[in-house]
């Protein structure tokens, strides 16, 4: 493999694959924090 | 007897004749561990790594030095620990351990910028190519982009290992890694005041809404060991024990174990690093060309990685119309937290009722995560391409 065919899939694959990774990260970060909400703080009744 | 005594006398005097005929790179070495006793203790760089490493450098240009050949001191650390990847993934558990990820859970969109915040890596690469490195050396070199020190140690030691580049350029990298960490606070504001205008720097941003449940902080370590795993499982080392670390932390059940993680294992990790590190950095492997090269290439990936953040950022502000401040995009690199820092700092000084910590912490956790991404996929294509 030449030195440009390998610079050039390292940076379209590899730059890519990163951004792409981390869009799907995203993705999974928004569903995660759907699936599992955080609850509302419940306050102590007043005495 | 008088010969003796003589001969008694002239062995000792073996090694400072050694350093006046042929010592003359280990002299300069010394002097660079002396530059690095200064820098660390001194000026406060990075001081828990360059003590370590300027010991160990130290130790191993000293005359007829034998702590690097078989069997010697730190040889047997490297061989323990370097050798095998081992310590950078300690240190990997550790800072796991200490990084709160929930900036970047209440607000995902910020993974974006650890993406972007790695384009250093690869436009380096291509640069290291261009100048006659190895595919090897290059993919090394260019991941000093990744701001990240045991990162640069993992992949260079990898390929080390592979005899595909020489073990006196892991020193190199590693002290360039953990220079350039530690100048982020010297070069992130020109670039950032360089790429935006004053009206983009002054941007305020909404806080950051709602809470993250512990719930979701507890399935996230695991949720982005299996994704990243399955993408790209020549990095699963680097990402697992980052994620393992968050996990016992996440989890406060163990707590014993998080303290030592972040305590105990990552300071004797980094210790025995530094100093086996430093046993790499021999006087005549060490001063060739391609050292200069090596730090020259790694300050290129830093500023590009700042250049790609803060681009992103500018891109994001004009498709929101204006609601996203670009200087944010700046902490999409690994140097955690200190990028976040910086941007909070640049943020008020446009602007004094601006609070860009918690974004750009967001930012910067993603950029931990995003350098990480970036070497696992790295090391996934190479093997894919049959280079390793």
């Amino acid at each position: 493999m030449s030195t440009f065919t390998f610079g050039a899939t390292m940076l379209v694959v590899g730059m890519g694959g990163t951004l792409l990774t981390l869009y799907l990260l995203t993705l999974l970060i928004r569903g995660l924090t759907r699936l599992l909400p955080a609850r509302p703080a419940v306050r102590a009744p007043k005495p | 007897m008088v010969d003796a005594l003589l001969s008694g006398l002239s062995a000792l005097a073996e090694g400072a004749r050694h350093l006046a005929s042929a010592g003359g790179p280990n002299l300069i070495m010394i002097a660079i561990a002396a530059t690095m006793f200064y820098l660390a203790i001194a000026k406060g760089v990075e001081p828990l790594l360059l003590l370590p490493i300027g010991f160990g450098c130290l130790l191993a240009n000293l005359p007829l030095s034998d702590v690097m050949d078989a069997d010697g001191v730190l040889r047997t650390l490297y061989d323990f620990g370097i050798g095998n990847e081992l310590f950078p993934l300690l240190i990997f558990v550790g800072i796991g351990s200490m990084t709160d990820f929930t900036p970047l859970l209440a607000n995902p969109k910020l993974l974006l910028f650890g993406a972007a915040g790695q384009l250093g890596i690869f436009l380096t690469l291509i640069v290291a190519l261009a100048l006659g490195f190895t595919k090897e050396e290059a993919v090394s070199v260019a991941m000093i982009g990744a701001c990240d020190g045991p990162t640069v140690i993992y992949v260079a030691n990898l390929f080390a290992g592979l005899e595909k580049i020489p073990t006196a350029m892991v020193g190199a990298l590693a002290v360039a890694a953990y220079s350039y960490m530690a100048l982020v606070p010297i070069l992130q504001p020109p670039i950032m005041r360089l790429l935006t205008t004053k009206k983009e720097r002054a941007t305020p941003m909404p806080s950051v809404k709602g809470t993250v449940s512990p719930a979701a902080r507890i399935a996230f370590p695991i949720v982005v060991t299996i994704i990243t795993g399955i993408i790209a499982p020549k990095g699963l080392p680097l990402m697992g024990m980052i994620m393992l670390g968050n996990f016992m932390k996440e989890t406060g059940v163990v707590t014993r174990l998080t303290k030592a993680s972040e305590n105990e294992i990552a300071n004797i990790s980094t210790l025995f690093l530094g100093l086996a590190i430093g046993g790499t950095m021999n006087g005549p492997d060490f001063l060739k060309t391609e050292t200069l090269m090596v730090f020259g290439l790694g300050l290129l990936a830093i500023v590009v990685d700042t250049a790609g953040g803060v681009l992103l950022g500018k891109l994001w502000y004009v498709l929101s119309g204006g609601k996203v401040n670009p200087l944010v995009g700046a902490a999409g690199i690994s140097a955690y937290p200190m990028a976040a820092r910086l941007v909070q700092a640049e943020g008020q000084r446009w602007n004094k009722q601006n609070f860009l910590l918690m974004h750009a912490m967001g930012a910067n956790t993603g950029g931990q995560i995003g350098s990480v991404m970036a070497a696992a996929i790295m090391l996934s294509v190479l093997k894919g391409l049959g280079v390793i």
